[in-house]
């Protein structure tokens, strides 16, 4: 499915201020596979992500999604298969358009080939209704209502929603709940679930909840100075509890896990 | 009273389009575009030259493309050679004052004598009566507004709306925003030069200094507009520009008439109008504040 070979990234080279992110980083990711992704500030998860999506090229390494070298497709164009969630639910709806207009665009862009002058049709509101009643928000009778008008867990159903709306070949999550109350943070969550299971989605999020992290998905990534220092899955992993994974990532690098938001349990 | 209504309403149309521009440019593509006073006087140019060549109708569509040829190079030079949008706009502005002396055969002006424009072929039909300027004018523009509206509710029209709302949401949901941008642009310039080649055959001239301040007077008739209208949907916007744009050449008809000011002193006005419109929010906030301000210290709080 997703195939990333060697990669590295260097920000600012030659300068002071020279950080490399991710160095030499490979992993391969099976269809269907839900990946969950934890490690230190700094240890290069976001990167990973940005790299993956295009936010920019990979100094050496290549990647590749379905057999398809993606390495120098821009990111426009890997949009078209990567859905991407971010921790801002700001970031991933344009707030001055309506919920409607929102959908469309996420919707017109990937099915068939519509002409640009193409309009919101009445068959097209009718899915975008069906779609927003399986959220319970009640937004499926908000739809000519501005985005900005929206909470944040409001905002970032909608883009979840917008990002599997035609199912893409992998989706990344990055904290996507952080950002929001724990009742609206648990309740995006099951959706995400949901929608990914139901469309057997591939899927890596990254979280700093490390029960979330071992309870989510097939198999969990810690990740410190830019690699990939543990890789979990299968029976290996079930039995793993959170006590386990820190004297395991003791045990790899040598120091103590430290992100400042990390949660041990809740 | 009624020649200052009718006067306000030729110019208001005649110059809406270019509200609609910066409308398009300004306010949903969050970019300010400067190439406006260029692409004016570059419609008018095409335009006029068009019209004296016998050619009145086939000018304002050449006029409308040449407009979108100086929006594809600003748009050109900012997503594709990284130049800053606002530097982008003056560096085409720059460029276009020796294009649109070429267009008018290098010379700073060209008139039509005797020519038949637009308006002297639709004063013959006799529909309108004296009115005939004015519901010509009000004709372009509001099929010009009803096009930009439908336009932007489709699928191209809604990515272009999103780049100006929310640049992230775009890279991540496949459209290009280069490209987006490139074609805002265009039309908006489009609009731009419609105006210049109205203005043009309406005073059966053109002048390489007629667009200086326009970029500010547009601007104003928009903000003028959504103080009046409000800004919430694309319909009401659209329709600020043009609303704005008759009620700012109805002051600017009063200023003329009544001769508060000499004729010399309408740039101040201008600048005056302009400065008071852009002001007005932030005006409304410090006289907000400055209430509250007072309520509390009545009561004694603090």
């Amino acid at each position: 499915m997703l195939d990333i070979r060697s990669i590295s990234k260097t920000f600012n080279p030659g300068t002071v201020n020279a950080k490399t992110a991710v160095s030499g980083l490979s992993l391969h990711l099976e269809p269907g596979d839900f990946v969950t992704i934890i490690g230190s500030n700094g240890a290069g998860k976001s990167t990973l992500f940005n790299a993956v999506a295009g936010a920019f090229y990979v100094d050496e390494g290549s990647i590749s999604l379905d057999g398809r070298d993606i390495t120098f497709v821009p990111e426009y164009k890997r949009s078209r298969v990567i859905g991407r969630l971010f921790q801002d639910p700001m970031r991933g709806t344009a707030p001055s358009m309506t919920i409607e207009e929102n959908l469309a665009l996420a919707y017109l862009r990937t099915v068939g080939n519509t002409s640009p002058f193409s309009r919101i049709s009445k068959k097209d509101q009718a899915v975008f209704r069906e779609k927003l009643s399986l959220l319970d928000m009640g937004l499926e009778d908000r739809m000519k209502q501005p985005v900005g008008l929206l909470s944040g867990g409001q905002r970032q159903a909608l883009t979840l929603l917008m990002a599997t709306m035609v199912p893409p070949k992998i989706l990344l999550l990055d904290e996507h709940t952080a950002a929001l109350d724990p009742g609206t943070a648990e309740k995006v969550l099951k959706l995400t679930r949901d929608i990914v299971a139901k469309d057997h989605i591939t899927c890596m999020m990254i979280t700093h909840n490390m029960r979330q992290a071992l309870e989510l998905g097939n198999r969990t990534l810690l990740m410190a100075d830019g690699n990939i220092v543990l890789d979990v899955g299968g029976q290996e992993r079930s039995g793993l509890t959170v006590e386990d994974l820190l004297n395991r990532f003791r045990a790899g690098t040598g120091r103590d896990l430290d992100n400042d938001r990390i949660l041990l349990s809740e | 009273m009624l020649y200052i209504l009718q006067t306000a309403l030729e110019l208001g149309f005649l110059y809406a389009p270019i509200a609609m521009a910066l409308f398009l440019s300004y306010r949903v593509l969050d970019i300010a575009d400067l190439t406006t006073d260029g692409c004016f006087v570059l419609g008018a140019a095409v335009s006029v030259t068009m019209t004296a060549s016998g050619h009145p109708f086939l000018a304002v569509p050449a006029a409308m493309v040449s407009g979108m040829a100086a929006g594809f190079v600003t748009a050109f030079l900012q997503t594709r050679l990284g130049i800053p949008s606002i530097l982008a706009g003056i560096v085409t502005n720059m460029g276009l004052y020796t294009v649109n002396l070429m267009a008018m055969g290098w010379s700073a002006n060209v008139s039509l004598l005797k020519t038949e424009t637009l308006f002297t072929l639709f004063q013959k039909t006799g529909i309108g009566g004296p009115w005939y300027e004015a519901l010509l004018t009000g004709l372009f523009t509001v099929l010009a507004g009803i096009l930009l509206v439908l336009f932007l509710q489709t699928r191209l029209g809604l990515s272009i709306r999103a780049t100006g709302d929310n640049m992230d949401m775009v890279r991540a949901s496949s459209i290009n925003p280069a490209f987006t941008i490139t074609v805002g642009l265009c039309i908006s310039n489009a609009l731009t030069a419609l105006s210049g080649a109205m203005v043009g055959q309406y005073q059966n001239t053109a002048d390489i200094n007629a667009g200086t301040g326009i970029v500010v007077v547009g601007l104003a008739c928009l903000i003028i507009g959504e103080t009046v209208l409000g800004r919430r949907t694309l319909i009401k916007g659209a329709l600020a520009a043009v609303v704005g744009s008759i009620i700012y050449r109805v002051i600017y008809a009063i200023v003329l008439y009544t001769k508060i000011m000499p004729v010399q002193g309408l740039k101040l006005v201008t600048a005056i109008v302009v400065a008071l419109a852009i002001a007005f929010p932030a005006i409304k906030d410090w006289a907000a504040f400055q209430k509250r301000k007072m309520a509390a210290a009545q009561k004694g709080g603090n």
